[in-house]
């Protein structure tokens, strides 16, 4: 059996929900499959990660891994895996969101989690469209671009997602496509190894809901336009503006260490421990809950 | 005279806001409301209509930016379903207190969880309380001519508030129909131009919308509320026999479907109504004395007329498409059980909460529910008053 074989039949749910509701030519799954082997390559036990995910196209990859998985409403991805960090912190948690999810109804959620710095992984899977409900345009459709909302083109402009995650704080930034299946696997595995907040764009095609409204041939010319239009970061340092003009950036964009939120959190309360004023303090409030607790409630005897 | 259409219930929204024309409309994509908008935003780029369309980043602020248009005198419209409608809860409740005659169709769809897109109508069945009237349709002919008819309800000056419009997902969103439209400048006519009293941008007379409101005035105002929700019947009533002389086409509050010696009654609403019409035919040219009382305007609640309708029936079976976990009964069930009380009539009634997650109903559905009907017609309100239609053991 093949090394492939094996790793989908350990990490999918073979038995429960394949195929993939996704459409013949989509990159979701390579996405997906990336994200499964940077799994395997960090080690870490299936029962010891956690996937969540919000709503749309990329909203429907929990049902398919084999971890532990929660598919959540529309943009709140970020919040759910917050809380499953803060619980259990010893969970590896990834939250895996398409562009609509993460950055319209979920844009909130996403720069302050950048700015908290804790400890997890959001994938960005970028179409530049909401795929699922029909093709409107979302924040990342390029100015000019279809979507069935904008039938003539969007007169908004794109956010840069990664530059929105820099800009935001995320300690740990990155970018490739589903052109790059294997650099997009070993940035998953980066981030994943981060100690901070990652994120990793992987810029994908969704043929059916934008492709086909902006005159792409198919779902494979969407792939190799990803090849010809993206430039490795270090390269596109060296070009200038007018070269890099309608072309994206890949690699690592940020990488930096910055106090961990949970680490943080749990050094503030052991110092607080160990400082008796503060001990006292706290012991005074409890009291008064306590007092209080007992004059509405008297306890019998 | 009309026009002949063939439009999906999504469309004919669409084609009624397109001849409404409002000022603004904000946006954000949900299953199935969304082709709704495609049409609409379709009509925006070609020009068709005036209005401005913005494509937000969620329903709360879709909601928002409604509130803020109608607030600055303008007619505002959006649409939405399930989850949408459930994000936009804190601004609903601001919109009907804010007293704006926001026109909003609602697309039902299940809320999760777990995650369904399908019909049934527990998103606006959990918004009944929040201020907003309330119209459910039948069909796509009655989307079109209830979205019309909400423009001139939510706008009269004795009740500005804002309304419902809902219709039965991919049931009615999704399945086209041939309905009969107005003409342009007939529906131009009927809608007029929107004066709004109290408008954010009259520099000359400027007023604040939603300040803070304590011990002092809030319940006066949710008073007025109240006087507001309750001029809105008459109001209803009035749009409908109006828009009846326009159109070939007069509404009520209700719909008596064949009640005319009903001793058995089946109580509906949206497109559940037509199945039941169907089934009400058949048995009545067996000669059954059963009959349909549909409910179309659900908020507010046309409690004496419906106690009314039903005071001739010996048993009625109430269908709610929505649960009101832990109350005795669904939603409708549970206001028509308050209609008649203390109306001294002697009724056996029974609740069916049916076609949760889009669960199909069919017509068998409704025979067997009267079916049910003759044994408590006979024996009085069973011990199980609540059950369940179309669902497995
Ligand atoms: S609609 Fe687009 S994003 Fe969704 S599965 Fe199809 S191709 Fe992929």
């Amino acid at each position: 059996m093949s090394e492939a074989i094996e790793t989908a039949r350990t990490y999918l749910r073979p038995s429960k929900k394949l195929p993939t509701v996704w459409c013949g030519g989509c990159g979701l799954g390579i996405i997906l499959s990336a994200m499964i082997r940077a799994i395997a390559r960090v080690g870490v036990e299936k029962n010891d990660v956690a996937v969540v995910s919000g709503i749309g196209c990329t909203g429907r990859m929990p049902t398919y891994v084999d971890f532990n998985t929660l598919h959540t409403t529309h943009g709140r991805a970020l919040a759910f895996a917050t809380g499953i960090k803060l619980a259990r912190p010893s969970l590896t948690v990834i939250a895996a969101m398409g562009d609509g999810d993460a950055l319209a109804i979920g844009g909130n959620h996403f720069i302050h989690a950048c700015r908290r710095n804790i400890d997890m992984t959001a994938i960005v899977a970028n179409n530049s469209i909401y795929g699922m409900t029909g093709g409107q345009y979302s924040p990342t459709t390029p100015h000019g671009k279809r979507g069935t909302t904008a039938p003539y083109g969007n007169v908004e402009h794109a956010f840069d997602v990664a530059s929105l995650a820099a800009g935001a704080g995320a300690t740990f930034v990155a970018r490739s496509s589903v052109y790059h299946a294997r650099e997009l696997d070993r940035l998953f595995e980066k981030a994943i190894r981060h100690k901070g907040f990652s994120v990793v764009e992987a810029v994908t095609n969704c043929y059916t809901s934008y492709g086909r409204l902006n005159n792409h041939a198919s779902p494979v010319e969407m792939l190799r336009w990803m090849k010809e239009n993206s430039v490795p970061f270090a390269a596109a340092a060296k070009m200038d503006p007018e070269e890099l003009e309608g072309k994206f950036t890949r690699g690592v964009i940020v990488d930096r260490e910055l106090p961990e939120f949970i680490e943080s959190y749990d050094e503030q309360a052991s110092a607080l421990a160990e400082n008796p004023v503060a001990v006292e303090q706290v012991g005074n409030i409890l009291r008064r809950f306590d007092a209080a607790a007992e004059r509405l409630n008297p306890k019998s005897g | 005279m009309g026009r002949r259409l063939i439009l999906t219930g999504n469309d004919a929204a669409a084609e009624a806001m397109r001849q409404i024309d409002p000022d603004v409309v904000a946006a954000f994509p949900i299953t199935p409301q969304t082709e709704l908008m495609h049409k609409f935003a379709q009509h925006v780029a070609d020009g068709d209509v005036k209005a401005e369309f913005v494509l937000v980043e969620s329903e709360h602020s879709a909601m928002s930016a409604t509130v803020g248009a109608a607030a600055a005198g303008a007619r505002a419209m959006t649409a939405t379903s399930a989850n949408g409608l459930a994000l936009m809860w804190e601004i609903v409740y601001i919109a009907a207190s804010s007293r704006l005659p926001i026109v909003m169709p609602v697309v039902n769809r299940a809320l999760s969880g777990p995650i369904n897109i399908h019909c049934d109508h527990s998103d606006t069945m959990g918004c009944r309380d929040s201020g907003w009237l309330q119209i459910y349709s039948e069909n796509a002919q009655e989307v079109y001519d209830n979205v019309l008819q909400a423009i001139r309800i939510a706008e009269h000056p004795d009740v500005l508030l804002p309304v419902m419009v809902t219709f039965d997902g991919f049931i009615l969103s999704h399945t086209a129909e041939i309905l009969e439209g107005l003409e342009d400048p007939v529906v131009r006519k009927w809608v007029g131009d929107y004066e709004s009293k109290y408008t954010l941008l009259n520099t000359d007379e400027p007023v604040t919308y939603g300040p803070l409101d304590l011990q002092d005035y809030y319940f006066e105002h949710k008073r007025q509320q109240i006087e507001a929700m309750r001029n809105a019947p008459k109001v209803v009533r009035d749009v409908g026999k109006a828009y009846g002389e326009i159109s070939g086409r007069s509404y009520d509050l209700l719909e008596a479907y064949e009640l005319e010696g009903a001793t058995r009654v089946i109580v509906a609403l949206g497109s559940t109504a037509g199945t039941a019409k169907a089934v009400v035919d058949e048995m009545r040219a067996a000669g059954e004395a059963v009959g349909l009382l549909k409910i179309r305007c659900f908020r507010p609640f046309p409690e004496a007329e419906i106690a009314e309708k039903l005071s001739r029936a010996k048993a009625v079976a109430v269908l709610d498409r929505s649960v009101s976990f832990g109350a005795p009964g669904g939603p409708v069930h549970k206001e028509i059980k308050a209609a008649l009380y203390g109306t001294g009539c002697d009724i056996g009634l029974v609740n069916y909460i049916y076609g949760l997650g889009g669960r199909d109903v069919s017509m068998d559905h409704i025979r067997q529910a009267f079916t049910d009907l003759t044994t408590i017609a006979r024996e009085g309100t069973p011990s199980d008053g609540v059950r369940f239609l179309g669902l497995r053991d």
